[in-house]
């Protein structure tokens, strides 16, 4: 569940990137690459897991499910609180800039 | 256990070599002649700047899989910063790294080569389509 709500959260931080694509004013080009690059280490996880418990894998407890999909949004929160970080860091628009050194 | 320190280690590793690559690295341009005739000059994109692509997903990765391990308990916020070894599972949490980071590593790694062979044959075909382009004119 993790996984998929990872994954989720990566498509659709790539539809968003492409629709504002070629400028990246909003970096969220980060998101994407964050997200993907969590969601490729979670699949092995899977793989392994899957490779443990066979099709039982497919077959989670719903406590285990809602555990999981609880944790993935807390991830994908955690992402967004990152990408957050950064885009205000970087401050492409300049409006942080503008707000901090505001002419009286 | 602890699978995410090994792409984190991976990334460490190429963020520093980006950064040398990137101080040795020269812009390279090529001249591309438009289906409406004009010329424009447009850059390469540097082997630094593809190299950033892999060090964001690792870094990314690694991460949030940080925060997973924090969840739950497999990573804590005071020493030794790790589970199995307080419990004296290390041998355990070595063999999880090699096996499951390892192949963390490598799949964020060949996903990676996949993006660069991709970007290099649509760059060259923008290439081959301008020369086209030019030709019959």
């Amino acid at each position: 569940m993790t996984l998929l709500t990872t994954v989720f959260a990566a498509i659709i931080a790539t539809v968003v990137w492409y629709k504002g694509a070629p400028q990246s004013e909003m970096k969220v080009g980060t998101l994407c690459w964050m997200y993907w690059g969590a969601s490729l280490m979670w699949l092995v996880d899977a793989i392994f897991e899957y490779a443990e418990l066979g099709a039982e894998y497919f077959t989670p407890a719903p406590v285990d499910m809602l555990n999981d999909f609880y944790l993935g949004l807390s991830v994908a929160a955690l992402g967004l609180i990152i990408w957050l970080v950064i885009l205000l860091l970087k401050d492409p628009k300049g409006v942080v800039k503008a707000a901090l050194f505001k002419k009286k | 256990m602890a699978c995410f320190l090994v792409p984190a280690t991976e990334a460490i590793i190429t963020t520093v070599a980006a950064k040398v690559i990137q101080s040795k690295e020269k812009e390279e341009s090529v001249k591309l002649t438009l289906p409406d005739g004009s010329v424009q000059e447009a850059t390469r994109i540097k082997f630094s700047t593809k190299l950033g692509w892999l060090n964001k997903l690792l870094w990314g990765g690694s991460a949030l899989l940080a925060f997973e391990h924090l969840w739950h308990g497999e990573v804590v916020p005071f020493f030794p910063f790790l589970t199995a070894v307080e419990n004296g599972e290390t041998a355990d949490m070595l063999a999880e790294m090699g096996s499951a980071g390892v192949m963390m590593a490598v799949l964020v790694t060949a996903v990676w080569c996949g993006m660069l062979a991709v970007s290099s044959f649509m760059e060259k075909r923008a290439i081959r389509d301008c020369k086209l382009v030019k030709e019959g004119m």
